[in-house]
This record gives C-alpha cells, structure tokens and sequence, in this order.
C-alpha cells in the first residue's frame, strides 16, 4: 500500500503525465479509504483552473507601466526605426 | 513608414495600446518589475524586426503576447544557467514537513474547501492568490506558471530549466503543495472545516 507522501506525488504528477497502470491501480485504491489525499487532488484540479483563470484575471488588472519604463522603450523603438 | 502593405498593425500605436497588458503578463511571471521592463522593451523590438511577418491571423496583442513568451522562456534559460539546481529535491524541507515522520502520512489533513469554485469570483482571492505565488521559491514559481499559466509540456520544461523529467514532477508536486497550504491558511481557512 502507497503512502500519503506517495500517493500526493503521483496525483501531482498524473497532471503533467500519464501515470502507469500500475500506478493508476495504486492510487485509485489509496484514494477509495483516504480523504485527505481526495481532497488533495481534487483541490490541485482547482488550482490548475485558478490558474488558467488568473493569466486572464491578473492581465486584465490596473498595474501599469511605469512612465520612465514606458519613455525608455519609446527611445529604444525610436532609434531601432 | 509603409503602412499601407501592413493595414493590420502599426508599430507606432503598439506601446501605448499594449504596454501595460505586455508588462503585467511579463510581471506575473518573472516577478520582477525591472526585468518585465525589459522584456517588453525586448519583445517591442523583436516584434519591429519581424513585423513583415504578422499575418493579421490572431490579434495584434496575441502576436505581441507570442513574442513576449518566448521572451520569457529565454529569460528562464539564461536564470538557470546562472543558478545552478539545488542537490537535494526538497532542499527547504517542505515535504518532510508535510507528512508523518513514521508512516508518511499527512501531519495535518488537507481540510475541506467548501465550493472554491465560487472564491473565483471574488477579487480578494486573486489577491491572495498572487501572494501565494509570489511566496514560492524562484524555480518552484517557474515551473508552476510555465505550466499552469503558458501550458508548457514536461518534456520544454525540461529543456527550459535544464533539470530532468522527475526533477519537473517534484518541482511542480512542491509548488502544489506549498500554494495548496498557502491558500488554505491565507484564503480557505476561515471556512474551511475537516468534516
């Protein structure tokens, strides 16, 4: 039987790769008895949609260039033209 | 200026309509107001070298945005040269921290967040949400967002950060684990019970 410590590695790592079938097994009956790890990964399936969301989100936010940055790009394009 | 053979985009107009959305984009990710300054003033520049080439097919602003990624990228490249991987995979201890000592069991249980999807609605997530961000370690932040925000597969992950597959697995599974404790102490704990 996986441990937590474990069983929290492949649930990350089943986001970014297709985890074995053994594996898949391994985590699947873990996940049947342990509510701590179902949470676990229910709550990094949230963060990867926050995080989809906040590239919108944030872009859409009110920091703005700052002058002198924005004066010395404008010099830069000048003298590129 | 020649600007009837390109109707689609002026260069002149480029820094004042997508300055800002350029610099927070870059701001996100390299968490660093003077290198995001840079990196716009970069990808200005690659964009009116290469201008001849913008087909009109997507936005100006997604063009620009293409550009500043790969911007980023070379950015990361340039940061990992310079700052070699630390040996250990979880060199501050965070793991350790997490689990059980005897059994590798959670120390404490992940606690129930009651309807998260509604907190994305609400401005003062987002905050927090940055600022859990802005808390991870460099190399845990890039991989994080490289993934997350720019969906970067393992396999340029890897050649980005210089480090092996598994390494990008435990950097990824670190920044997970430190965001998910972030934001259940900074955002999910005062409703947060362990039912």
């Amino acid at each position: 039987m996986l441990s937590c410590k474990e069983v929290s590695l492949l649930t990350s790592k089943s986001m970014d790769t297709t985890l074995t079938r053994r594996e898949r097994l391994a985590v699947h009956l873990h996940l049947l008895y342990c509510r701590g790890c179902t949470r676990f990964r229910d709550q990094l399936q949230f963060l990867r949609r926050a995080a989809q969301r906040s590239s919108k989100t944030l872009s859409a936010g009110t920091v703005r260039l700052p002058a002198a940055a924005r004066d010395r790009i404008q010099a830069a394009l000048r003298r590129e033209r | 200026m020649n600007k009837k053979s390109h109707p689609h985009t002026d260069p002149n107009t480029w820094l004042d309509q997508h300055g800002d959305a350029l610099y927070r984009f870059a701001l996100v990710r390299v968490r660093d107001s003077a290198v995001a300054e840079d990196l716009v003033q970069d990808t200005l520049l690659a964009a009116l070298r290469a201008h001849e080439r913008f087909a009109g097919q997507s936005s100006e602003l997604t063009w620009l945005i293409a550009i500043l990624k790969n911007k980023i990228v070379d950015h990361y490249r340039r940061h990992v040269r310079e700052a070699p991987l630390p040996e250990s995979e979880d060199p501050d201890g965070l793991i350790d921290a997490l689990f059980k000592k005897s059994n590798d069991h959670w120390l404490t249980v992940p606690a129930a967040w009651q309807d998260p999807d509604t907190s994305l609605e609400n401005s003062q997530f987002w905050q927090a949400f940055t600022d859990c961000l802005q808390g991870l370690p460099a190399r845990q932040a890039q991989a994080f967002t490289l993934t997350e925000l720019d969906g970067l597969g393992t396999d340029e992950l890897c050649k980005v950060l210089g480090v092996t597959s598994s390494n990008v697995w435990v950097l990824l599974h670190r920044a997970r684990l430190r965001l998910r404790e972030c934001l259940e102490h900074g955002w999910f704990g005062n409703e947060a019970r362990d039912r």
